[in-house]
């Protein structure tokens, strides 16, 4: 088969722009298997290194914090946690309320919509210290409930459900609701299946969103076991630079 | 008792707008009835309200002895094929007919076997794990038709299903609905806007405008014996030559000629209506005109003309030699002829 000159130079275009996206995570990963000297007296490594466990081991496993208890692996599982609960409840709650919203006619529908359409204006940050107090006299302050619950209303994902199903003819309702469909199984039968890839979407989303929330895990979290790793990170890393050039603990 | 009967059926929408005025029907078991009507007159609206759909403001309605006003749409055993067939996409043929059996509890084997001979019967045996988006318009259309009657419903109720179709496939479909209809004996609803579906379709035609019944009665009764003036413009394709006159003493009067009705009847304000393969062409007719248009149809034409400032149509086997331009003589047989009050639009 004869390649085309417009053909190929759109593969070298495809091929660099791969490239241009894959090079910087393969460089980040190499260099990682290096030990530090390495790094520091040659900088960014293409190749592979010999010190890949010694340095992952270090990295996850090492015990830290001032309770010299928490690892970063212990971090990891804490921030999955959190990501996965606010992701999927997010998800869930705003997918039903749009059904609620959208098939259910009652009054205040559109002014109700609009109201949780403003609370984009209100973001955590803003509300922070009204939601700890919440938080801290339900006695939630240091569990996984606390850490999710303030987060899992979603305006952006209701409004994204909401004109979704807006989107799905009526006949598709009638027709469901002649063979049998109650609210319930059209719900589950009809517009989870419709908007499925609209659910994977926004399960992403709101997963990174949940996964580098920094701020209310800082402050809800006094007890190092719920650290997540974006907050617990910067922690880990101010430590380890003190140990590496203070190894006897001498202050300067 | 009828099996389906409508008393006084009214709908208001919420915005003021009355769809179905104080309508009543009777429908008979096994009967295959059509409401016909121009865009907007409520037709659907009223299929609707036997469906559940839509509330109905006034008015009762039952079905098989049972008054179903507010009886859940899912609970009164019918099944509505849609304009768009609103088959469900994410589904395979064989889910779309089953969804509403699974519904009813019906256990697997069951289904499996009517929604089987519901597919061999209609010919789609082949496409029973295809997706909705990879069937044809034909076959999307005898999908919806498979899922109304693989839960034998009590009613079949049909908006419109016909008008996606292009002009052959429609015509094919119209026969095979007909056909199954016959074979089934299930009563059926088929709303349509178009004159020659109603005609072929239904054993009785229900012609509705405006929100109200025009007419009721066999596709023969309504062609041959229009109680109203609308019903006698709607149907008939080309629609009937309406003439304004005055009728004295039984004679109508139509650009200064007189047609004896054999009626004694005085209208100031008369209408006369004339079904365009009801004029006579002949050399010596009491009427001279020019044609202004002729369509060939093949078989036929038809001749667009004026008498006086009045516009008409006739339609003529086209083995008559006559073009565009030139002269023809026409007589108004009385025989024909059907008589409307202007003031009140009825027969007279």
């Amino acid at each position: 088969m004869k390649i085309k000159p417009l053909q190929l130079l759109s593969h070298i275009i495809l091929i660099l722009g791969v490239l241009l996206m894959v090079l910087p995570i393969w460089f980040s990963f190499a260099t990682s298997t290096h030990d530090n000297i390495s790094i520091i007296k040659e900088g960014m490594q293409f190749f592979l290194g010999d010190s890949f466990s010694v340095n992952y081991n270090e990295v996850l496993n090492e015990k830290g914090g001032w309770s010299e208890e928490v690892t970063a692996f212990n971090m990891f599982i804490n921030s999955f946690i959190m990501a996965l609960g606010i992701a999927s409840l997010k998800v869930v709650i705003s997918a039903m309320s749009a059904y609620a919203l959208v098939y259910f006619r009652f009054k205040l529908a559109v002014p109700i919509f609009w109201l949780i359409f403003i609370t984009l204006l209100v973001p955590l940050e803003v509300r922070i210290f009204p939601s700890y107090k919440i938080v801290s006299d339900l006695g939630l302050t240091n569990t996984y409930t606390g850490l999710i619950l303030p987060l899992v209303a979603s305006a952006t994902a209701t409004f994204f459900f909401r004109q979704f199903y807006r989107t799905i003819p009526d006949e598709l309702l009638e027709s469901a609701k002649l063979d049998g469909a109650n609210s319930w199984r059209f719900f589950v039968d009809f517009l989870i299946p419709l908007s499925k890839t609209m659910l994977a979407a926004m399960f992403i989303f709101m997963f990174v969103y949940g996964y580098s929330q920094y701020l209310w895990p800082l402050i809800m979290t006094t007890d190092e076991k719920y650290w997540t790793v974006v907050m617990g990170m910067k922690i880990i890393f101010t430590e380890m630079v003190y140990q590496r050039f203070n190894p006897n603990g001498e202050i300067e | 008792m009828s099996f389906l009967e409508l008393q006084n059926v009214t709908k208001i929408y919420p915005n003021g707008t009355k769809a179905v005025n104080e309508t009543s029907l009777n429908i008979e078991n096994g009967e295959f009835v059509v409401f016909v009507g121009p865009s907007g007159c409520g037709k659907s609206t009223l299929l609707r309200m036997i469906a559940g759909l839509e509330d109905i403001t006034s008015g009762d309605i039952s079905l098989d002895g049972n008054l179903i006003n507010n009886i859940d749409p899912s609970e009164r055993d019918v099944a509505m094929v849609f304009q768009n067939y609103a088959l469900y996409p994410h589904m395979t043929v064989f889910n779309n007919m089953a969804y509403g059996l699974k519904n009813r509890g019906i256990s697997k084997e069951e289904i499996n076997n009517k929604v089987n001979d519901v597919a061999k019967l209609l010919e789609i045996d082949q496409l029973l794990s295809r997706k909705p988006s990879m069937l044809s318009g034909g076959q999307r259309q005898r999908v919806a038709m498979g899922r109304a009657i693989v839960r034998n419903p009590k009613i079949f109720l049909f908006d419109e299903p016909l008008s996606n179709l292009d002009a052959k496939l429609r015509n094919q479909m119209r026969l095979e609905i007909k056909k199954l209809q016959r074979q089934m004996g299930v009563t059926s609803i088929f709303v349509t806007h178009d004159q020659t579906e109603a005609m072929t379709l239904g054993d009785r035609i229900v012609v509705i405008n405006n929100g109200v019944v025009e007419q009721l009665g066999t596709p023969k009764d309504i062609y041959s014996k229009p109680n109203t003036k609308f019903v006698a413009e709607f149907i008939g394709s080309p629609q009937m030559n309406l003439f304004n006159c005055k009728i004295e003493n039984g004679v109508a009067t139509i650009d200064n000629k007189k047609i004896n009705l054999d009626k004694s009847i005085n209208i100031e304000d008369a209408c006369i209506g004339v079904r365009p393969d009801d004029i006579q062409i002949s050399e010596n007719g009491q009427y001279s005109s020019v044609a202004n248009l002729v369509e060939y149809l093949g078989s036929e034409m038809i001749i667009y003309s004026t008498i006086g400032n009045q516009q008409f149509s006739c339609k003529l086997s086209s083995k008559i030699e006559l073009k565009a331009e030139e002269n023809f003589n026409f007589d108004i047989i009385p025989s024909t002829v059907h008589v409307f009050d202007n003031n009140t639009g009825l027969r007279v």
